[in-house]
């Protein structure tokens, strides 16, 4: 396979960050990060630099190291070497200095079953000290469409609602940077279509950084300035969404997906390939 | 963009530990089986008691000569145990709610995690406790209150001795997942023994005296059995119990971070399943 022009393995200095890296301080900074689990590397020496106010995609089969490095970002796990900067804050050691400016979602954990949708939006607004709770609860109700189950219980909402609670739990603190493993998996393509819209304008209006794993390519190809594909724990490549589509010769990040999934070089992929 | 966050991020925050004690308020009060339950087993546990320590004390003379004994140690015992079930069985709903991931990328410390806990373990105690030392009134003529002021004495040295052991027991579910949660439920019991609730310490071997004068309890369940059959307070006791308390809840607190760090490590944060 064509060695990527990103500079897998190199300091970020060094990284092309297409697309979306305008230069200036980044959201995120990761260098050379390794993550080893007894004999198996789960992340194998990346960097990469993703600009602030940017949305980049995530994209990887399963057991391509995406959920590592988003938990390795947020501190959660602990790199066997290399360094993570998170809004100028070295992580894990200063994660505090900056965790109240984060925020997740991820279908690795949920919300408490018991308690109410406004209840579990209200324990999370007091840890992250959000100002006029009722306030901003009641706006995302609205923003969300949460209204007609707010006081319903977790766990009677179905996959899609618990989902957009989720969400709105990841934008309760109105983040600068917002990780966000599959946000759209389980719902409906109306309401899919209308969280991406709602992450979009959220971006806006906020200059947020938005870092997201995704399988749903014509979500990543529809929201994100710029896409990093791993596969075995590498970064595979690094540019915005066309740029790719253009060096695979693919009209899809779909159809890239599956080159790179199956093994496909870059340079093999336009021909005899259906 | 600003940078790092300025509000004292590391500062302790009474705010959190306000929220995180408001979400297990919630927990409790939406399912009455689980209130329930506080007050079932330590009622029958209580009534069960005082009727044997009744039959006893008909044949025995020393039973009669130090009477509530048996009642007094059976209700210390629960408060001892309860108090750290209580607190463990409020870190085992994160774990069984898959929460634990959004609590640990929430500003929320480690330190004011394990003090919500605390708080938690105290309430608990209250609501299955007094309805207990109420039926030992009532049913067995045996005044608990009427220790006076060493029952202070007494409670501060069970609770703390109950927080350690609920503190490390959440340190090894945390690193191992919930296939470690059996720990939880009997490893008080493993204390049981060797803390002479019920019988003098010089019942027991030599040898087991030394390990059993290790363990706070032990000075506890003493003093009270000075107390109810020789009349004396042995506040040297008590002293002795809050020195190797101090000592065991700061070890158990290093080895809870140690566990956390080691979960980290591990990626265990991410899938605290079996």
């Amino acid at each position: 396979m064509q060695q990527r022009e990103t500079g897998q393995g190199q300091a970020p200095a060094a990284n092309q960050a297409p697309a979306a890296d305008q230069g200036g301080s980044a959201a995120i900074e990761v260098a050379h990060l390794v993550k080893v689990y007894k004999t198996t590397r789960a992340v194998d020496d990346i960097s990469f630099r993703i600009a602030r106010g940017s949305i980049t995609g995530l994209l990887g089969g399963n057991g391509a190291g995406k959920t590592t490095t988003i938990a390795m970002i947020m501190g959660l796990v602990l790199p066997t070497s290399g360094t993570v900067s998170v809004l100028g804050a070295k992580i894990p050691e200063q994660r505090y200095d900056v965790l109240g400016r984060m925020n997740f979602e991820s279908p690795y954990v949920d919300m408490p079953m018991r308690l109410t949708v406004r209840q579990n939006l209200t324990i999370f607004g007091r840890l992250y000290a959000v100002k006029h709770l009722r306030g901003r609860i009641d706006q995302l109700a609205a923003d969300l469409d949460l209204k007609e189950f707010l006081d319903r219980s977790n766990g009677k909402l179905s996959a899609g609602q618990k989902t957009r609670v989720a969400l709105a739990k990841a934008l309760i603190n109105e983040p600068d940077l917002l990780l966000l493993d599959e946000p759209t998996a389980s719902l409906d393509p109306d309401t899919a279509d209308w969280v991406r819209q709602h992450l979009e304008t959220y971006r806006k209006t906020h200059n947020a950084t938005i870092l997201l794993a995704s399988h749903n390519m014509l979500e990543v190809e529809r929201l994100c300035d710029r896409v990093i594909i791993m596969k075995r724990g590498k970064i595979e490549d690094d540019d915005s969404p066309e740029g790719i589509m253009a060096r695979y010769n693919r009209d899809t990040l779909e159809e890239v997906f599956l080159d790179v999934a199956r093994g496909r070089t870059r340079e093999g992929a336009p021909e005899g390939l259906s | 963009m600003s940078e790092i966050v300025s509000h004292h991020p590391r500062a302790i925050s009474l705010q959190r530990i306000n929220a995180m004690v408001l979400r297990y308020w919630y927990l409790l009060m939406s399912s009455w089986p689980r209130l329930l339950e506080l007050i079932y087993w330590p009622a029958l546990q209580i009534i069960t008691w005082g009727f044997l320590q009744n039959y006893i004390s008909q044949a025995s003379g020393f039973f009669a000569k130090a009477g509530g004994t048996l009642i007094g140690a059976v209700i210390l015992w629960d408060i001892l145990f309860r108090g750290q079930l209580g607190f463990s069985i409020s870190f085992l709903e994160e774990m069984w709610a898959r929460n634990l991931g959004n609590l640990m990328m929430s500003p929320l410390k480690p330190i004011e995690f394990l003090l919500s806990l605390m708080i938690m373990s105290l309430i608990r105690l209250a609501i299955g406790v007094i309805p207990m030392t109420l039926l030992a009134l009532f049913f067995f003529g045996f005044n608990f209150y009427a220790i006076g002021l060493p029952l202070i004495a007494f409670f501060c040295n069970l609770i703390f001795t109950s927080w350690s052991v609920g503190v490390f027991a959440s340190g090894l579910v945390l690193r191992n997942g919930l296939g470690a949660e059996s720990i939880v439920w009997t490893l008080m019991f493993a204390v049981m023994p060797l803390a002479c609730i019920y019988y003098p310490v010089e019942v027991l071997p030599a040898w087991l005296q030394l390990v059993a004068w290790t363990l706070p309890p032990t000075y506890v369940f003493e003093g009270m059995r000075s107390l109810l059959i020789d009349h004396v307070f042995r506040a040297d006791l008590m002293v002795w119990a809050l020195v190797i308390n101090a000592a065991l809840f700061a070890a158990s607190f290093a080895v809870f971070l140690a566990l956390l760090q080691s979960a980290k490590r591990n990626g265990s944060l991410l899938s605290s399943g079996e």
